[in-house]
């Protein structure tokens, strides 16, 4: 039950975290986060990296796809693009803190490129055109062989400060998490900006938010280039995190992926994002153990993991879209507003 | 190569069999253009009906060893019943939805059934019974696989037949109306529900026929499935919503896919159809026929 719950100035209305309880949570959590390597097992350790990546990519889809309305079929070659620009400046010996922000401009400069006819065309046209540049990139990736090492891919030198080497899942936990709470804090309060208001007005119907004086090209390729920055770090992490690549991770496969994480998660929202990306990280995790159990008697049965991968997406994203279209985020504020309210009403 | 050594023979050989394949991409294109002007949906699912046609050909007509008759009619038959159900189950509740979410739908439609076929059947390729002639047909100096021209027979005499449907038969105009103004086809007492699920079901019947072709001219895999995407640079050059757009888009698209291929190799032929897609949004995004729309508020 919450109780005295009044806001008496704007600034508390204003407020991310508005009552001292959820602050007292967050710190909580932001605790927890910096001793989790220590007390986690490497597999959980390595799961979280992961997991880091998974959320700074999801909410960058999410400020394009949830926010602004604008579907994006391409992200993963986005973060193609990040990975591929940290890679090669990691080899010309630029040190990581300036390869990763470097990562995101240059993907989100691809992006803005790519988002300049967003402007006329937007829907199903724009998720065609944003399938086609997914394909499209990924042939440079393939085919760029003196920048990206071609189809065998390219080895990442790892991350180092000094004589401290980012080279264990264990080192590269506080990069990784670093850059998704700053990026996630950044997106949280871009809705609370002219800016986010202004994505939300395109989402909700463009013509009007245009009657209302928002400059369209402007806030539609700011969008773009926003999600695609994010896509870009995403990237580079994800770079310094395997230390080497190749054009086969960054399919439409990865694409649909995040489109599912923001689905999942809940379309607009940032704790939808990190719901999302814990979901679908962890759901081909609970996959793999379900199959390594059943290949005991089946040995044939591990074989089938990648397309049951692919199938389980798919239906999630029919499922959710049916059933929660406002997805995890929003059975969370159910839950919440539950405690709230207890014992007055259910 | 300097012009005087171009060689032309080379290029009306390219030229032609593009023009023939190209038949096969506006059968598919056909298949999306039913779904997209009667219910305003982009199908992204539509080279898992390929895939569908075509492996349940394969299950029927090699595992099951049925004639080649009866198994193209249980494939087709099997397809169109996927579609009706995919229609009832996944369209249907979300009917009135943002364009957007009827959008993911199809695509995790496609990723679900991309994915439970490749369970099923794994991901190697499969060879095909050769259900059409091979033989090569020599013209002069050209020489044009058999293949090719049988698929583009058979491509023009199934979009013939679609074509003489709606216009002839009562329920292709009922279809046309419903692609029209669905509230007046409801007023005028169409059963639009109905109507929408037969056109599903029609692409699924042009998805399978596709599907099965394709599969018989190369071998029967998974990637089978990604040929339907190459397809959207048809539908976008021809515009969405026009059958006789995506003819010609149809067989444009053929011959630039078979002159890349011809003069920069297959990996160019592969992103080319992208790369039109790219260009053709830039410049006129409703595509050579397709209605432009009007947005009002």
């Amino acid at each position: 039950m919450r109780i005295r719950d009044f806001k008496t100035s704007y600034e508390n209305d204003e407020a991310i975290w508005q009552t001292p309880v959820a602050r007292a949570w967050m710190a909580a959590l932001v605790a927890g986060l910096l001793a989790f390597p220590f007390v986690a097992g490497g597999y959980l350790v390595n799961l979280a990296c992961l997991l880091g990546i998974h959320i700074i990519a999801t909410a960058g889809l999410n400020i394009m796809t949830g926010y602004t309305g604008l579907i994006s079929l391409g992200h993963a070659a986005f973060m193609g693009v990040g990975c591929y620009t940290a890679a090669y400046l990691a080899h010309r010996g630029v040190p990581f803190y300036l390869t990763i922000p470097a990562a995101g401009v240059a993907a989100a400069t691809i992006g803005i490129i790519v988002g300049i006819p967003s402007l006329r065309i937007k829907g199903l046209y724009l998720a065609i055109a944003t399938l086609a540049t997914q394909f499209l990139l990924v042939f440079v990736f393939q085919e760029w062989t003196s920048v990206t090492g071609g189809a065998s891919g390219t080895i990442v030198p790892a991350a180092r400060i000094g004589d401290f080497v980012f080279n264990t899942d264990l080192r590269m936990f506080y990069p990784i998490w670093i850059c998704a709470a700053i990026l996630l804090l950044g997106a949280r309060n871009l809705f609370r900006t002219r800016v986010g208001r202004a994505f939300i007005a395109i989402r909700d119907k463009d013509i009007s938010a245009q009657v209302l004086g928002i400059n369209l090209l402007r806030y539609k390729l700011s969008s773009f280039a926003i999600a695609t920055f994010y896509a870009g770090v995403a990237g580079a992490l994800l770079a310094y995190y395997y230390r080497a690549m190749s054009p086969e991770y960054f399919t439409l496969q990865l694409s649909i992926f995040y489109l599912a994480a923001i689905i999942v998660g809940g379309l607009g929202s940032t704790l939808g994002s990190i719901l999302g990306a814990v979901f679908m990280t962890l759901l081909p995790e609970l996959l793999r153990g379900i199959v390594a159990s059943i290949a005991l008697w089946a040995p044939r049965s591990l074989e089938i993991l990648s397309p049951l991968q692919q199938a389980v997406f798919g239906l999630i994203i029919i499922v959710f879209l049916i059933f929660e279209p406002h997805g995890m985020a929003d059975i969370w504020r159910r839950i919440r507003r539950f405690f709230h309210l207890w014992p007055f009403r259910a | 190569m300097s012009a005087a050594a171009f060689d032309w023979t080379a290029f009306i050989e390219f030229s032609i069999v593009g023009l023939l394949s190209g038949g096969l991409l506006a059968l598919i294109a056909l298949g999306f253009v039913l779904i997209y002007k009667g219910t305003g949906v982009i199908n992204f699912a539509m080279g898992e009906f390929m895939m569908l046609g075509a492996y349940s050909f394969y299950t029927s007509n090699v595992v099951w060893r049925l004639p080649t008759p009866v198994s193209l009619l249980l494939a087709v038959v099997s397809v169109a019943a996927c579609a009706a159900l995919i229609e009832r189950s996944v369209l249907r509740p979300l009917a009135g939805q943002p364009v957007i979410s009827v959008l993911m739908a199809t695509i995790g439609l496609s990723s679900a059934l991309h994915g439970g076929i490749a369970a099923v059947f794994g991901g190697a390729s499969y060879e095909m019974p050769q259900i059409i002639p091979r033989k090569a047909v020599i013209i002069g100096d050209l020489l044009i696989p058999g293949m090719i021209i049988w698929n583009f027979v058979l491509s023009a005499i199934i979009i013939a037949l679609f074509l003489l449907y709606f216009r002839y038969s009562k329920t292709g105009i009922a279809m046309r109306a419903v692609a029209n103004d669905p509230i007046t086809a409801y007023v005028v007492g169409i059963d639009v529900r109905k109507t929408q699920r037969l056109i599903w079901m029609f692409a699924g019947v042009v998805g399978a026929i596709a599907g099965i072709v394709v599969a018989s001219m190369n071998t029967i895999s998974p990637a089978l499935g990604y040929v339907a995407l190459s397809v959207l640079a048809v539908i976008i050059l021809g515009g969405l919503d026009s059958i006789a757009g995506a003819i010609v888009a149809g067989l444009l698209i053929g011959v630039a896919e078979s002159l890349t291929a011809g003069y920069l190799g297959g990996k160019v032929r592969d992103i080319i159809p992208y790369a039109i897609v790219l260009a053709i949004l830039l410049v006129r995004p409703y595509g050579l026929f397709g209605t432009r729309q009007i947005e009002r508020l």
